[in-house]
């Protein structure tokens, strides 16, 4: 007995070979699919186009909020960014999510190692000709850890005390923190920041993880998409910029993380992915799940689909 | 507050409680429904001189 | 053996070629891989969005590739690749949505049925493999909406310690599964997909009889 068969015996649906047949044009079928998609690709394509908002580069950044920059510099170097206190796959500098209390993400490892304190570092190191730039460098490279993190997070006290404006701090003691900082800022604005976190040491780049990171560590990355309706809690995982088609698909994705618990916990975004792996498996094994496999008997749809074969055969 | 440099307008939303849906993919959305309602309603071409053979044994 | 089959010599004993044109053979009953008969019970629009969704896929990767032509970065000097990159969104929407309106239409025809659960399950798993697909897509614009995809994605990934292997901030490696390694799982899916509806046939009405008075 053919698979087919064996199958139908199980669930009485019947071979599909058993009954009338009348001609038909597989091929001039496809065919005519593929002329129409095609022209209304062209169609839409012609009369709505698709955008194309330009990348943000470190530049642009510095001239639009330096002190944004400045901000984000000087968390690098206290260790309070996002990137610093990340963990896995970046540091161990944090747990990380669960779900159900297994640690998902601490478990991936340590597999991209970032040191956010570099990410300023070492794009300061390759400028030449500014001493007061070499010497802040040394003295930060000489000082203990305690000494390295207590000036930096003073500065980064003052410049929220002083409304972001680094101009407007008043007295204490920052250490290098200061130059670090400004000198960061004008590295930025030169445009020689660029490809300092992607491909400084290896002529070809490839790999932005740095360089994203850092920009994601700042306000005005976030701050532009939400702008355009991007954020998590926008559902910005369905939009796009202006109002260019998104991604529809993903409407139940991101609709967990506007509603609680999801959208005040921690573990949000494990907890959705496990969610919408869980739907997902039901979806997929659907035919296997009784009760959920019988719906289209409770609401029957079909009778609109086969309507004109039940007209004129017996149903059982 | 930064500049913001787009080069297109932030896009029309439509806002009703929790929901947020952009007005493209709004209508996205709604013509799929059409097209699929559309698809079970309109009649299916009969061609008169179908003459249905019997199954292949 | 079906009358269809040359007539050939006897296949030798442990012979892999033998056995590999055995199961091809089988893998659709003879005249099904490409008929020009259907079951009357054929006769509704729902049944076009497979063929649709087929099509679409065609029109995304012809776009696809007319962009790999020039390169990645074409597309933002370019009118024309401009033109063609729109094209390959637009043709990336009509394909989601003609995938899940055939999704719809298979759901409440409970499609499922007569041993096409594997049909099913494929259909299943060329949607998700599609979304991945597309998400490397967005991630290869090489424009601030890639920046912010990227900023954004890595942290549901992170959170399932998957981003320590599937790094979504290296452009040079989702550009590589964009255009190489997801397109080929994709497209070996359709294939199985698209075997299996040959190999089972369209599923019957619910409740149908067939003129052996199968069925019921």
């Amino acid at each position: 007995m053919s698979p087919t068969r064996r199958a139908a015996a199980r669930d009485n649906t019947p071979d599909s070979h058993m009954f009338a047949t009348r001609r038909y044009d597989l091929v001039k079928e496809f065919v005519i699919a593929l002329v129409a998609m095609t022209l209304l690709t062209v169609a839409l394509a012609a009369i709505f186009s698709s955008p194309d908002d330009k990348a943000i580069t470190m530049a642009r950044w510095a001239q639009a909020d330096p002190n944004d920059v400045i901000a984000t510099a000087t968390g690098e170097l206290a260790g309070t960014t996002t990137s610093a206190t990340y963990g896995a796959p970046y540091n161990h500098a944090a747990e990380g999510q669960k779900v159900l209390g297994v640690p998902l993400q601490k478990l991936g490892g340590v597999r991209i190692p970032v040191n956010s304190q570099d990410l300023v570092l070492q794009p300061l190191e390759g400028v030449v000709g500014v001493p007061a730039l070499s010497q802040a460098l040394a003295t930060w490279k000489g000082a203990s850890t305690d000494h390295q993190h207590a000036w930096a997070t003073a500065y980064a006290d003052a410049l929220a005390a002083a409304g972001g404006d680094p101009t407007a701090v008043t007295g204490g003691d920052f250490g290098p923190v200061p130059v670090l900082t400004t000198g960061f800022l004008d590295l930025a604005r030169s445009g020689g920041l660029e490809g300092a976190l992607t491909s400084s040491s290896t002529f070809y780049g490839g790999d932005q993880t740095r360089s994203i990171l850092l920009l994601a560590d700042g306000t005005y990355l976030e701050d532009t998409a939400v702008a355009q309706h991007l954020g998590g809690d926008q559902w910005g995982m369905m939009n796009e910029v202006g109002d260019y088609p998104g991604q529809p698909w993903m409407w139940l994705y991101t609709f967990w993380y506007q509603v609680k618990p999801f959208s005040t916990s921690d573990n949000a975004d494990a907890e959705v992915w496990a969610l919408m792996m869980a739907l997902t498996l039901l979806l997929m094994f659907l035919p296997f799940i009784p009760g959920l496999r019988s719906i289209p008997r409770w609401i029957p749809i079909h009778r609109l689909v086969w309507r004109q074969y039940y007209d004129t055969h017996r149903r059982t | 507050m930064a500049v913001h440099a787009y080069s297109v307008s932030s896009g029309h939303y439509l806002d009703w409680g929790v929901i947020s849906v952009s007005v493209t993919n709004a209508l996205i959305i709604a013509t799929m429904i059409v097209v699929f309602v559309l698809a079970l309603l309109l009649p299916f071409p009969h061609d008169p001189d179908d003459s249905s053979r019997e199954p292949r044994p | 053996m079906s009358a269809d089959e040359p007539t050939a010599p006897t296949a030798v004993a442990g012979s892999w070629t033998a056995w590999l044109r055995r199961r091809i053979a089988g893998l659709v009953p003879s005249g099904q891989v490409l008929p020009d008969r259907q079951p009357v019970y054929v006769a509704s629009w729902i049944y076009v969005f497979g063929v649709l969704s087929l099509a679409s896929f065609v029109v995304v990767l012809a776009t696809g590739i007319a962009l790999t032509v020039r390169g990645s970065l074409w597309w933002h000097t370019s009118w024309v690749g401009h033109f063609v990159n729109s094209m390959h969104l637009w043709s990336v929407e009509l394909f989601f949505a003609t995938m899940v309106i055939h999704l719809w239409g298979k759901f409440w025809m409970a499609a499922w049925r007569g041993g096409r659960g594997l049909t099913w399950i494929t259909g299943v798993l060329l949607f998700v493999a599609s979304i991945g697909t597309a998400f490397t897509g967005y991630l290869s614009q090489s424009n601030f909406t890639s920046q912010w995809i990227a900023a954004e994605g890595k942290d549901g990934i992170n959170s399932i310690g998957v981003g320590a292997w599937f790094n979504i901030l290296h452009p040079a490696q989702m550009l590589l599964w964009h255009v190489a390694l997801l397109p080929l799982v994709v497209g070996v899916i359709v294939v199985w997909h698209v075997l299996l509806v040959r190999r089972h046939g369209v599923v019957p009405p619910l409740d149908a009889r067939s003129r052996q008075g199968q069925g019921g």
